[in-house]
């Protein structure tokens, strides 16, 4: 099959933003396309082992009456991004890469990242990887 | 009566398609899957899984808000 990746930059780490990142991931596994992410910043420091479980909280944009949506969301048994993104490497090709530069700004170690990321690289393997597949920011 | 069922009555997108494929993907060809789901995006979801996957919609029906699809593994 010729057809190319869906290639996700994750900048942001709040959980509106990741439970996206999840969704849109795991939609791409069940049609069998291949997902590759790569992870910066405080999309990185959101996928450490102390903090993949911790609030994250919420886009500014939420405020106080889209916190109490998501988190009614949450109540009724919406998985979390973290579990959603689990199921989603069960099912296809997602390959979750951390920035090797972020992982030094952040002060991490491949070691204090949970199982869900694969690796670490430079955005030049990024972009090898990503070929000539749409590169979402998000 | 299909071979396997898989109930994602109150789940939100995407899971009812991510529970179908991961049943698929245990299944063997030809047989057949009925999926019940209330997630008013399955509709169109589903069919385009089906386009995409090859995995025919051999029937389809709504009542009362849950959505029924019966599908054949490609």
């Amino acid at each position: 099959m010729d057809e190319q990746p869906v290639n996700f930059v994750v900048f942001s780490g709040t959980d509106d933003k990741l439970q996206a990142l999840a969704v849109m991931t795991a939609g791409a596994a069940a049609l069998g396309k291949q997902v590759n992410i790569f992870l910066q910043y405080w999309a990185l420091d959101a996928f450490s082992k102390a903090k993949i479980d911790a609030d994250h909280g919420l886009a500014p944009e939420a405020g106080t009456e889209g916190r109490a949506k998501v988190d009614a969301l949450a109540a009724a048994g919406q998985a979390s991004w973290a579990e959603t993104l689990r199921q989603a490497k069960e099912l296809g090709e997602v390959d979750i890469q951390a920035c090797s530069l972020s992982m030094d700004i952040l002060g991490l170690e491949e070691s204090d990242l949970d199982p869900l990321v694969d690796g670490l690289e430079g955005v030049t393997a990024f972009y090898l990887n990503a070929g000539d597949g749409q590169i979402i920011f998000i | 009566m299909a071979d396997v069922q898989v109930d994602a009555r109150g789940l939100n997108c995407p899971m009812p398609i991510v529970k179908t494929a991961q049943a698929v993907k245990a299944m063997v060809s030809g047989q057949t899957v009925e999926v019940l789901a209330t997630d008013p995006g399955s509709v169109k979801d589903f069919a385009a899984w089906s386009k995409t996957t090859g995995n025919n919609i051999i029937e389809q029906t709504a009542d009362g808000g849950v959505f029924r699809f019966v599908m054949q593994k490609k």
